[in-house]
């Protein structure tokens, strides 16, 4: 079963719940976590893993054989996305806004254009605590996407896991997309503030056009804002499970401890979050 | 027109907080909100949208099933596997498509098209007597980046009106949203907690601001989280030489505040406002205003 922990907003404990999640799980399941939140990823510093295999993550960039080039800029206008430009001294490539489609070595008349490969990140893979099957994705500095980084991160998913957990980037955007793909379970991590509950409307929105099932963590929770309950209700996305606003959980995130570790009721608690995404999942 | 940009790499860490209080501490500013994936800043400010603008990001391919025979070939070809037979049928995934073309060039029966794709609206709005540019991307949307473009040309636009500041909440992350709101930035504020994962990204989005060569300065805040960890942030800064615009220490009241909806300006009483105010002229010393 793949789990993908998501949450419209950053910073509302999504490395929390998947990467304690994952813990508690591989006490009596084969699990496997994969951090796809490439842009920042921060399971790792919860569950030291030992990584065993770094592997480049490369796109295909033109690069132009002046002298064979005559300048026709059949390139330039192909490109979509405005890498490409013609000058009186030749052609110019600005490798930042290329998507390494190819468009433009296929165009041109001259053959002039070959394809480079240009590394935007790696994958590292290894062994985490308790034999936890880890995965995490790193995008380069500077570079404007991850959506690859993720794709090629999901293609090492074990099969012969039991349970997969992927723990996404914020926001609803493409990488969440990529992130979500394939996901028999979308976990939405939230908190009751006016802010958490307009970022958890658009990933519930997303979750649903994609026909992913979904259920809600509601962290940091505190009186005074019923917004997430009511909107449970009235979205009928159940909440699962509701992690209190309390000072020693946050401490023990700042030393980059797991929450459940330190304290046992926790590993009841997501014992029990499972159980009810396995009922929901097989409904 | 200066703008000031507050980042923070890691998301939660009190970018909006801090940006919405700078917001109303400077005087004759413009109001940005460049995190258009989830942008917070409007249920502070309530703006009242004065205009509305459709935005068209990148073009997506579309078949024209009268021509397509199912030939295949533009699957071959598509780098972002987003292009799928089923049952005998052609399909492109429009979250996977890029709006490359490539399939348009390779199609030998002239059946792909790309066609303009509407990835989201920015608005231009008052809030109160500031006027506010805030946008929303349509979930799934990858051009987030030319979404915040617009955003900042837009609010760059009330130079006109004698407007001489832009206070914009960028987006968490060093991709291309981040960088879309630091792309001319006079000065880029970078908001960060002490926490394992806090220190991990300030080191990221550090790296990333200096790249883009913007002069730069931190603010640690929940500093009273970690006293260990808030020192290590701090002797990093200090070999790095990097300026500390100031802390602001944990502070319960901003939750509440967070809570209604409000900026933590309203309570004045609080430990976490002294410090913002400290951090506000910290920050007109280094621009020098």
């Amino acid at each position: 079963m793949i789990i993908t922990v998501l949450s419209g907003k950053g910073g509302t404990g999504k490395t929390t719940v998947a990467t304690n999640l994952a813990w508690v799980l591989s006490f009596e399941w084969k699990v496997q976590l994969l951090d796809a939140d490439v842009e920042e990823p921060n399971a790792h510093l919860f569950l030291s893993p030992q990584i065993d295999e770094t592997k480049s993550v490369e796109i295909l960039i033109p690069k132009v054989n002046q002298t064979v080039c005559t300048k026709c800029g059949e390139c330039a206008k192909a490109c979509q996305f405005g890498a490409i430009s013609v000058f009186k001294a030749g052609v110019m490539v600005f490798e930042s806004l290329c998507h390494g489609c190819g468009a433009c070595s296929m165009i041109c008349p001259e053959r002039a254009i070959t394809e480079i490969p240009k590394p935007i990140g790696q994958i590292k893979l290894g062994e985490a605590l308790n034999d936890i099957r880890f995965g995490m994705g790193v995008l380069n500095i500077g570079e404007p996407s991850g959506v690859k980084i993720i794709r090629e991160l999901k293609k090492n998913i074990d099969t012969s896991a039991d349970v997969v957990i992927i723990d996404a980037p914020p926001g609803t955007s493409c990488s969440v997309v990529e992130s979500l793909r394939g996901a028999d379970f979308a976990l939405l991590v939230t908190e009751p503030t006016p802010f958490g509950l307009h970022d958890v409307r658009m990933a519930a929105e997303l979750v649903a056009e994609m026909g992913i099932k979904s259920g809600i963590v509601v962290n940091r929770d505190s009186e005074g804002f019923n917004g997430i309950d009511l909107f449970s209700k009235e979205s009928g996305i159940p909440i699962l499970m509701r992690i209190p606003y309390d000072t020693r959980i946050a401490e023990l995130y700042s030393r980059g401890i797991l929450l459940s570790a330190q304290l046992p009721e926790w590993k009841t608690k997501f014992t029990e979050l499972f159980k009810e995404i396995k009922e929901l999942v097989n409904v | 027109m200066i703008q000031i940009a507050v980042v923070s790499g890691k998301g939660g860490t009190g970018k909006t907080t801090l940006s919405a209080a700078l917001n109303l501490l400077f005087e004759n500013n413009v109001i940005a909100d460049c995190d258009v994936d989830a942008p917070n800043l409007h249920l502070i400010f309530r703006p009242i949208i004065q205009q509305k603008y459709e935005y068209f990001g990148g073009k997506k391919a579309v078949i024209d099933y009268t021509k397509c025979t199912s030939c295949g070939v533009c699957e071959k070809f598509c780098r972002f596997n987003a292009i799928k037979h089923e049952e005998g049928k052609v399909t492109i995934d429009p979250y996977a498509c890029e709006g490359c073309g490539v399939c348009v060039l390779k199609c030998p029966y002239s059946a792909v098209n790309l066609v303009s794709n509407k990835a989201g609206e920015y608005y231009v709005s008052m809030a109160g007597n500031r006027p506010m540019v805030h946008a929303k991307l349509q979930p799934g949307e990858e051009t987030s980046g030319g979404l915040v473009a617009e955003v900042r040309k837009a609010a760059l636009k009330f130079k006109e009106s004698g407007r001489d500041i832009v206070v914009i909440d960028g987006a968490p992350g060093i991709g291309c949203p981040a960088t879309s709101s630091i792309t001319g930035a006079t000065y880029v504020v970078i908001v960060t907690e002490p926490t394992a994962s806090g220190f991990h990204d300030l080191q990221r989005i550090v790296e990333t601001v200096r790249l883009y060569r913007r002069r730069f300065g931190v603010v640690i805040n929940k500093s009273t989280i970690n006293p260990e960890r808030k020192e290590e942030i701090a002797s990093y800064c200090k070999n790095e030489n990097i300026t500390i615009l100031g802390e602001i220490p944990f502070d319960p009241i901003v939750n509440t505040a967070t809570v209604n909806g409000v900026s933590i300006l309203e309570y004045p009483e609080s430990p976490a406002v002294y410090s913002i105010v400290e951090i506000f002229k910290n920050l007109k010393k280094e621009l020098e205003i």
